[in-house]
């Protein structure tokens, strides 16, 4: 949905261009969320594979011979 | 724009703040260049992501509220007043004017020269931290002191209405205390609730050295924040603005610089000064370390932290002069601070950004007392206890307290620090070992090729 439908205007008359105006507030909702999922996501992902990593080196013996 | 003279000065301005966006960029590529290098082997990629992750996180939170507070927080706690929502509200993220808009050509200039701050804020963080923070614990610390805590400073100290300037006279033209007493401090609560790298201290507390993997990396990551630091400068100038504009007590037609508090300055000062605090921090910190490449390139930084508050308005001998002793107190104070509170910082950003911060701004107290902080009636004179309030407000207050209490809740829901075992083998040992099993079998491929 385009907001500008010609560039035959005087440009000092001209405020905002992007399309879709008056849907700010649903689209800043829309990217808090996601962000806000990110972090979630993003830590329990983190957490699972430092479990999974953890689970491989059951003993002491085990990080010694990786260490070498 | 009205006629020719406001377009050019539109224009002038919007591409100047531009310009300064990509030279700020540098620095942190330099951040990200001297942290990979002073991290052991084992840790490279998780240290650079953690580093390189800071862009996007507090770019997307910077604009979600990060810009709003600072319109919306000059007051302070009902200090000077309540919520600014009036100028809160054109810088809301739903603004019209944060979006395209051929009616205001500033707005996003100037929210991404701020923008670049919040990254340095929490970049300056998170080389202190590396080889042992998890990657999320550590992005939402950035987000607090990236899109929050350094925002809310700025608002108070760094704002031509800011209640630390109105009622306390402080002055901080290029950011001693409002990015790095903050950061220095919010990595030292962080640091004191994390604990050190394993191994780094003996069983008696002495501390042991754990150098960079790459020390020629680490000089260079340093040298280009140098070059990054030019678009900092720059950055917290406004470059032209008419005595009309300002409305303040300047009088005459004499066109101007001014500091983000509207007192006029030149960028000729400014470079002059930046150089010399830069050799005067340099200078220091080779005698003082004796010839030690890392803490050389860090003490040119310490020494131009150190000025910054006052290199509006100092003379260039003067510059070099606190820039230099700036960075011998930093120099001192690190190895003190590692010794007696047993904190591992790993890159020294507390003392090179946080300790210089805090005595530059001290140091300007005095060196500047009795000049007005702003061109407006009514505001506090420069003076030494309003620095040094403003100096126990940055480190403290909005650094050091949020860092301490954001990393015990993270240490508390237990995500704050990675697994013992991992710590030991290196964040990247599994990607290590999945690429030599891939180099392998290439390699077994090759042999099969050749028989």
């Amino acid at each position: 949905m385009a907001d500008i439908d010609t560039w035959a205007v005087d440009l000092a008359e001209v405020g905002a261009v992007y399309p879709f105006q008056g849907s700010e507030v649903i689209m800043v909702v829309i990217v808090m969320v996601l962000w806000v999922v990110w972090h979630v996501a993003q830590i329990s992902s983190e957490q699972r594979k430092e479990r999974e990593e953890v689970a491989r080196f059951n003993s002491r013996d085990d990080i010694k011979d990786k260490l070498e | 724009m009205g006629n020719n003279l406001d377009a050019l000065t539109t224009v002038f301005t919007e591409f100047y703040y531009w310009v300064s966006i990509p030279l700020m960029f540098l620095i942190h590529v330099g951040f990200c260049m001297y942290e990979v290098g002073a991290s052991r082997r084992k840790n490279h990629m998780h240290t650079l992501m953690k580093n390189t992750m800071i862009i996007p996180l507090v770019t997307t939170t910077f604009f979600l509220f990060g810009w709003w507070i600072y319109w919306a927080f000059p007051n302070g706690p009902f200090i000077n007043g309540g919520l600014d929502l009036a100028s809160g509200e054109a810088n809301l993220p739903w603004s019209p004017t944060m979006g395209t808009n051929l009616e205001d050509r500033i707005t996003g200039v100037f929210w991404a020269a701020f923008l670049l701050f919040s990254w340095t804020a929490a970049s300056i963080v998170s080389g202190s931290v590396i080889e042992r923070i998890t990657s999320g614990a550590f992005w939402i610390l950035a987000v607090v002191i990236g899109s929050m805590a350094w925002i809310i400073d700025a608002s108070w100290g760094w704002h031509y209405a800011g209640w630390m300037v109105v009622k306390l006279g402080y002055h901080d033209a290029y950011a001693s205390g409002v990015i790095h007493a903050i950061a220095g401090g919010f990595a030292l609560g962080v640091l004191a609730v994390l604990g050190p790298r394993l191994g780094k201290f003996r069983a008696d507390g002495t501390p042991r050295n754990i150098d960079p993997h790459n020390p020629w990396m680490v000089c260079v990551g340093l040298f280009i924040i140098y070059a990054g630091f030019w678009g900092f400068y720059m950055a917290c100038n406004v470059p032209l603005i008419s005595p009309e504009g300002i409305g303040g007590q300047i009088t005459g037609e004499t066109w101007t610089a001014t500091t983000i508090y509207l007192t006029p300055t030149t960028l000729g000062a400014i470079t002059v000064n930046f150089l010399l605090s830069l050799s005067g921090g340099m200078m220091a910190a080779y005698l003082v370390s004796g010839g030690n490449a890392f803490w050389t390139y860090s003490g040119g930084l310490a020494g131009i932290i150190t000025a910054s508050a006052g290199n509006d308005l100092y003379h260039p001998m003067q510059a070099f002069l606190i820039g230099g002793a700036g960075t011998v107190c930093a120099y001192k104070l690190h190895f003190f601070v590692e010794r007696k509170f047993k904190i591992d910082d790993a890159v020294g950003a507390v003392a090179v950004h946080g300790y210089a911060g805090f005595i530059g701004l001290v140091i300007c107290g005095f060196v500047l007392w009795g000049y007005p902080s702003s061109p407006y009636e009514g505001y506090a004179a420069i003076n030494p206890l309003g620095q040094l309030a403003g100096a126990v407000i940055m480190f403290f207050g909005l650094g050091f307290l949020p860092g301490f209490i954001v990393a015990g809740l993270l240490k508390g829901m237990g995500i704050l620090r990675i697994p013992r075992e991992i710590e030991l083998l290196g964040l990247d040992f599994s990607e290590a070992e999945e690429a030599e099993a891939a180099a392998e079998d290439v390699r077994a491929a090759t042999r099969d090729l050749m028989k």
